[in-house]
Order: C-alpha cells, then structure tokens, then sequence
C-alpha cells in the first residue's frame, strides 16, 4: 500500500486541479466572485406559499405556471439578478423571490396579486359623490388605425343606468353588500344590491374569485366607483401582451397596447362589435382583477385585427401597472406570504464585512494555535488550510455561474465552521503521526503508517458530516439550505486536500534531512515525544 | 504547548492516564443534574422564540444613537399609526428593533414609512420582516423531521461501520448535547431563531462526528482483547480516550476559535444578527458535544458492553490472572516507573501488545 504512494503525483494532480480550477474561475468576460445573497448585498426576499384547500392536492403543472408567472412579474421590475426559485414538492412547495438591492416596498403586494382577470360589459355605473367623476373614463381603440381617439372622452358625471333601475327605497341586509358581489343571471335582488352599495364605505374583499360566467357589482380599486356586469366576455388568458408606451403621435398620455391571443381577438371583435353600437355607459367594457375593478375604458369602434390601444390619462406608472396586470392576469393558485425580509444594502454590506472579518480572525487564531503546537508539521496544516480556502472560494465562484449558488449570511457560517472540520483532518493525521512515532517508529514508517490509521477515522468522521449536510439540505428550506450546501461543499474539499495535498506535502517533508534532524522545531522530534535514543528501533 | 506535548506523550504510554471510564458514576451524575435542570427550565420559563416561529412583523430602524428615548419614540410612532408594539428593543447601541403582532403588507408599509418620517431615515434603511404564522410551524417541523431521518440513517451507518452498543452510546450522547443546549438558551433567555435552529442541528453533527474519531480508537484498542486476559473492555477504551486526549483538546480549541471570533466580531460590529444567533448555540454545543464524547458517549458504551457475555468472560480471565500473576496492578493504574526502557515494559504497554508483537516479527 504505502510502497507506490507518489507524493510527487498526488501533489501534481491536486495542483494542476487547482491551477484548472483558477482558469475557470478568471475566464474572462464571467463574474468572478461568489454570487452573494440578499443578506449580504441587500435586497428583497419573498417566501411564498400556495395556499390550496383541505383534500386539494397541487400539482407540479400548477405549481410551475404559477412560477413562471410571478418570474415575469419579477422580470417586470426590472432589476437584474432577480430570482424565483421553487423548494419542496406538492402541497408543502414554497416559491422564494429574491430581489437585489433596493426595491420598492409595493413589490410583495404585486407579487401576491393573484390575479383573476375578466372583462366584462358594463351594465350601469355609480360615481357616488359628483367630485370622484372628475378623472375621465380611458377608451379603448384599435391600435391600426393611425387616428386613434384622443383620450378623455370622459363618461357623463351623474349616474346613467341602464339596468333596470334601481328603486333606492329597498332595503338590502348589510352582509349582502360586501363586493365583489356575484349573481348566476342578474335578476333578483341584483339591482337593489346595486343600488344599496356604498362603495366609499364597504371594503373590498381582498382575493375574492371572480367566476367569469356569472353577473357582478364591484368597486374601482379606490372605492370612488360601483358597476354592475355582465358576464365576461373575455378572460385574462386571451391576452398574449400587453405593453406600456406613449403614443407614437406624442398626443396624449401613456398608454397600454394590447395584444388578443387568435381566439382572444376573435371574442374581442365581437365583444367590441357590440359595445361600440351601444350608449354610454354601456360601451365601456370593465377590466377585473379579482373582483376588482381595475379601469372600465370606453369602446370607440369594433377591433377586429385583435391589437387595440387602451388610452386615457394616465401617468407611466399607472400604464405600467395596468400593462402588468394585463400581461401577467391569473395566477392558478392563491399564494400566502409566509416571510417578508427586506435587508438594506447598507445592512448587507455590514454583514459580509463582518462575516469576512470574523472568518479571517477565527483562521488567524487558528494558524497561530497550529503554528505553536505543530510546528513544521503546523506549517503544513496551514498550506493545507489556505489551500482548501483558495479551493472553497473557487469553488463558490464557479458553482454561482454553474448552478446559480448564492453565498448567504449562513452559508458564510458555515464555512468558519468549516474551518474547524477541515483543521481537525490534519489534527487526527498528526496525532498519528506522533502516535507511531512513540512507538518507536523512524519517521517515514510514521508518516506512512499514520495515514492508514488516520484515513479511516478522517473518513468515516467526513461521512457523517456530509450526511448531516445532505439531510439538512434535503430537508429544509431558505438559510438551513445554504448553511448545509457549504458545510457539505467544504466537506468535500476537506476531503480533497487532506488526502491529495496534505499527506504529498507531509510525506516529501518526511524525507528531508532536516525533518529526520530530531530537532524541537520539526514537531516529531522523537525526544520530545518521549522516546529516548535507547529505545528509537534502528533500521 | 510543550506541556500539553509532554501530556500528551504520557497518556500515550500510558504513565498518566485518567480513568474517565472507570468514574463514570460521576459524569453520569454531572450529566444527570444538568439534563434534570434543562428539563426543569424548559418547563418553568420555556423557549424564548424568535419572531420567525411565532408570526409578527419585525422593523429594525438604523440611527446613530439609540437610547431610551428612541424607545418611547419608537412606540409613540407605532401606536399613532394605529399598531401596538410587542416589543421594542435596543439593538447594539445603534439600531431600534420594533415587533409588533402580524400585519399586512400595507399595514407594513404604513408603518414603516411613518418610522422613516419619526426618525428622519431613508425608507430603504429599515430592515423590514414580515413572518406569516404558520411558517415557524413549517421550519420547526421541518427541523423535526430533518432530525428524524438524520438519527436514523446515522443510527445505520454506525451499526455497519462500528457495532450496535456504539450507535446507541452515540446517539444518546447526542441527545444529551441537543437537551443541554436547549437548556441553557432556556436557562439565558436567549432568542431561538431559525439560525440557532441551524446551530443546534449542526451540533448534531459535530458530536457525532467528535464521537466517531473516538469510537474509532476505541474499536482499534478493543481488537483482539478477547484473545488474552491482559486487559477489560473498559481498560481498553479508557486507554483509548486518554490517547485521543490530546487530540479531543486540540479539536475543540481549533473547532471553537472560529467560533468564538464570530461571536465577538459578530457582536463588536453587528450587534444582534444571524451570525451570533448561530455561533452562539454552536459554542455551547461545541463544548458540551466534546465533553459528551469523552465523558459520557465511552463509559457509556463500556457500561453496555461489559454485559456481554464475552466481555464478562475476558474481565474474569483478566481478574483471575491479576490475582495469580505479579505483573499487572489491580486498576488502570500505571505501575511501571516511568524511566523504565518503554518497548521492554510489559504494563503499561500491554494492551497493545498484539501490535508490538506484530510489528517486532515483522521486521
């Protein structure tokens, strides 16, 4: 076994490794530091749930439509690096966003906008009080005729009811009148409860299910205006874009472009076909999230080509959102928020700042100690030390490109206490070293000898750590993962180092002149280890 | 350090050697009465858990000097927006912490502007945590579970690689690391927060791991002792523990100066976070987890072995031969002087013996 150990190989091998490694990490055009986390740069983090009821399982089909959509949303905002990231299976799945740097603090509530998008024909509508009519109702064109209706053509003032009319006398109960409210045919006590609702004073029920094939009344979102509906006409999955832009013309404001998928824009020239022969209000048609009126533009002509403008006065931002909430409708599931965690980057820099220094201390403390009571041995133990750190951080890059790693707060943990782990290798590996060398072994025999015996103890102790790393990393979620992926990443590297490096290096030390001196300063001086020249075996 | 190379050298030999496994009635009694009140703490005070696992929102609003009155300022602005503050607390010097039960999203935003607006800091600087109430729940019994498979698998691995007494001695010595750390965050009033959660499971895998390097001695020094009558079970393993002595202490003090730099880096420059939650439960667990691998995981061990049928016959043959034969003392107490050549000494080396026998006929 020993007799072929090349050391000279084994060194060759780990440093043309290491060498390999560098070369990846430093191509060019590439990043070439660890991705960090958002605990360490600042950021956004979003742990979401599904929430599905008792005895409904979730499927892997929902569960990733449900995570493509939201990836949009998050891509909506623009900041680069963000992420959305499924953990677990099933019923038990989380959808974790990450959002770098500094976000806006609305970001959760977009997120969570599980939205159910319909458009529906306006029956009647209700400005309440004469003042909230002061903001003009957008109207909706076809976005290929160049003379596209200017905006603000505003909706008469009072409320121009077409339904049959209310009778303002009836009384309706209270509980009745929470919108959205929904009824199979919009007879009945539909109207009364049109009438009876005041949307100033009741609060929306937030996210309510809008059933498309059914009638219903509900407020715009800021309670000024109450509508009754028909049925929807379309629904949010007809729509294949939906974009905000200003007009070419430069007249007007911001405006959304829309898109109709080849069905969508079938049912939306006949829907639009309809209304634009009707009075108003009812050619405005009402655009729904969840029950909530989000805008109700005006329908000016029939468009048939599927690509219409919906314009009006809004500003970039409310175009935006209007575009997003277009684009990115129905989500399949409703989702909980299960953590919010918004760390400044200030914040984030402090803790990396922080962690690197107590990484760099606790290692500090750690060479001296080794130094001191090793000796030469000690200067190997450091090498190796350095050399597995070199190797960690190569590795943290490459993964970080390769399989999207990010370096969190606990991750950074993890490695510090890694420290320990990989140091301990050596430690076993000198004491027997030491061991053989009180038996009265010449030092090359001890060296040898006390690999074998330290081999097995190095691995079966690296075994269990990597299997409290895999477990852990299998069996949890956001920072345990992180914390596991590097223990169990340094685990490996350990294991590299010790037996490529560390034992070549000792073993060439070993045949040196100097090592077999017996001075105090090798660190297996036999004398000092206790053995007197009388019992040292001579061979 | 040359002394605790001088140590090392004679529990080696075995000129000095502690008898760790023949005192085991007193470990097990310190063992006990911690454990005892551990239990005891858990039961009267409880856990004081972080916000992660009772649901809340948590508001860390960064200035240049925190003081009382940032305190009564901070609940001011959290009652005037219509909130009630749970807790408001002093973190580091320069940071007010502000929980309050669940809020909405909006709510949150409401309130943390209006902090922005009391102490005249940017929106963005406030680290805002929102945690749902159900997700303490999730992250406990995702812990629990993880656990639970982990001791198992562990449980496994053991049996193949050692034999089945050690599994057990080395998963009761891990219970008994968990508990008494879980003790004493109970006893302190420390917060447990998902990152002393990760603490505690990483502890875990450092007493196994402490355990299975002297396990592994153990094993070595206990082959073929059944062939003689020199030495007990016991004797073997104590012998064991006295020669990986040395390395126990350089292990732990290498495993633990990290650990402690976190610590005071971690509360020099931060204050309260993640980092010291976590450094704080390894600490404990680190130094608790050594003392159970020596102390406690061995006797006991040796405690189930020495029942076997095998062992009671090999402490006869040795009682037998120490009472016929002038060679060997009563106990593990040396008995050769320690100027004597070593490779001749037949008493202090005996439990070895095979290997010496061994290597001499090889050469």
């Amino acid at each position: 076994m020993a007799q072929h150990y090349r050391p000279g190989r084994s060194l060759l091998i780990f440093t043309v490794g290491l060498i390999g490694l560098m070369i990846w990490t430093f191509l060019p055009g590439e990043r070439h530091t660890p991705k960090l986390g958002l605990d360490l740069r600042g950021g956004t983090q979003v742990i979401l749930s599904p929430s599905v009821a008792a005895g409904e399982t979730l499927t892997q089909d929902q569960l990733n439509q449900t995570v493509a959509i939201i990836r949009q949303r998050v891509d909506g905002f623009g900041v680069a690096e963000s992420e959305v990231t499924i953990q677990g299976t099933g019923n038990g799945a989380k959808i974790i966003v990450t959002i770098p740097g500094e976000t806006s603090r609305t970001v959760v509530d977009q997120l969570k906008t599980t939205a159910q998008l319909n458009f529906r024909p306006v029956l009647a509508i209700d400005f309440g009080s004469p003042q909230a009519s002061a903001s003009p109702t957008p109207s909706v064109s076809d976005s290929a005729s160049p003379s596209a209706s200017p905006s603000g053509s505003a909706t008469p003032a009072t409320s121009t009811s077409t339904t049959p009319s209310p009778t303002p006398s009836v009384s309706v109960a209270p509980e009745l009148l929470v919108p959205p409210i929904q009824s199979p045919d919009g007879a009945g006590d539909f109207a009364d409860r049109f009438a009876a609702l005041n949307c100033a004073e009741s609060d929306i029920l937030n996210g309510s299910t809008d059933d498309p094939a059914q009638y219903l009344i509900s407020c715009e979102k800021d309670g000024s205006v109450k509508y009754a509906l028909a049925p929807a006409d379309l629904v949010g999955t007809d729509i294949e874009s939906a974009t905000a832009g200003l007009p070419q013309q430069g007249a007007g404001g911001w405006q959304v472009d829309l898109q109709m998928t080849t069905d969508g824009a079938k049912k939306f020239a006949d829907s639009t076909t309809k209304l634009s022969a009707l009075e108003s209000p009812n050619d405005q048609f009402a655009i729904v999230l969840d029950g909530v009126v989000i805008s109700a533009p005006s329908v000016n002509e029939p468009i048939l080509g599927g690509s219409a403008v919906i314009s009006g006065s809004f500003t970039a931002d409310e175009a935006r959102a209007l575009a997003q909430v277009l684009k990115y409708g129905a989500l399949p599931v409703a989702l909980d928020v299960d953590e919010v965690q918004q760390i400044s980057p200030t914040l984030g820099n402090d803790q990396l700042r922080a962690g690197l220094i107590a990484g760099g201390f606790g290692l500090l403390l750690v060479v001296i100690y080794l130094l001191l009571y090793y000796r030469a041995l000690g200067v190997i133990a450091v090498i190796s030390l350095v050399a597995a750190a070199i190797m960690t951080y190569l590795v943290f890059v490459i993964l970080g490109r390769g399989i999207g790693f990010t370096l969190t707060l606990s991750g950074v943990a993890g490695a510090i206490v890694a420290i320990g782990i990989t140091a301990d290798s050596f430690i076993i590996y000198f004491e027997r070293i030491r061991d053989e060398i009180r038996e009265g072994k010449r030092l090359r025999v001890a060296i040898d000898q006390g690999w074998i015996r330290a081999r097995r103890t190095i691995l079966a102790a690296d075994f269990v750590s990597l299997l409290s790393a895999a477990i852990l990393y299998y069996l949890s979620v956001g920072s345990v993962r992180g914390f596991a992926f590097t223990l169990g990443l340094i685990t490996f590297v350990d294991i590299a180092v010790a037996f490529l490096f560390t034992r070549s290096l000792v073993t060439k030390l070993g045949n040196s002149k100097w090592m077999n001196s017996g001075s105090a300063w090798t660190g297996v001086s036999p004398t000092r280890l206790g053995v007197t020249s009388s019992t040292s075996e001579v061979n | 350090m040359a002394s605790l190379s001088q140590l090392g050298n004679s529990l080696y030999r075995g000129d000095v050697s502690y008898n760790i496994v023949g005192r085991r009635k007193a470990w097990y009694l310190v063992s006990a009465i911690l454990i005892v009140l551990s239990i005891a703490t858990l039961g009267v005070r409880g856990l004081n858990l972080g916000i992660e696992f009772k649901g809340g929102a948590e508001f860390s609003v960064p200035l240049t000097v925190a003081n009382d009155q940032s305190v009564s300022q901070a609940r001011e602005t959290v009652l005037a927006a219509g909130e009630t503050p749970s807790t408001v607390t002093i973190i580091g010097g320069d940071t007010i912490r502000i929980q309050t039960p669940a809020l909405s999203t909006e709510a949150s935003n409401a309130l943390s502007a209006a902090l922005a607006e009391s102490f005249a800091v940017e929106e963005a600087n406030i680290k805002v945590q929102l945690v749902g109430p159900s997700w303490g729940d999730e992250v406990t019994k995702n812990a629990l579970r993880a656990l639970l498979v982990f001791l198992v698998l562990v449980a496994v691995f053991l049996s193949v690689y050692f034999e089945w007494q050690m599994a057990i001695a080395a998963l009761a010595a891990l219970a008994h690391d968990v508990l008494i750390t879980v003790g004493i965050y109970a006893l302190s009033g420390f917060e447990v927060t998902p990152a002393s959660v990760i603490g505690f499971l990483t502890i875990l895998g450092y007493s196994l791991y402490d355990t299975v390097v002297v396990f592994d001695k153990v094993k070595e020094n206990t082959k073929g002792i059944h062939g003689g009558s020199r030495t007990t079970y016991s004797e073997a393993a104590n012998l064991a523990l006295n020669q990986t002595l040395v390395r126990s202490i350089n292990t732990s003090i290498v495993a633990l100066l990290p650990v402690l730099s976190i610590l005071v880096v971690g509360v020099s420059l931060l204050g309260v976070g993640t980092l010291n939650d976590l450094a704080l439960a390894l600490f404990v667990g680190m130094l608790v987890g050594t003392y159970s691998s020596l102390f406690v995981a061995t006797p006991f061990l040796c405690q189930m072995k020495e029942r076997t049928a095998e062992n009671i016959a090999l402490a006869k043959r040795v009682q037998a031969r120490r009472k016929g034969g002038d060679t060997a003392g009563d106990d593990l107490k040396p008995v050769v002087s320690i100027g004597a050549p070593i490779v001749a000494s037949a008493g202090p080396r005996q439990q070895r013996v095979k290997k010496t026998r061994s290597r001499r006929s090889g050469k």
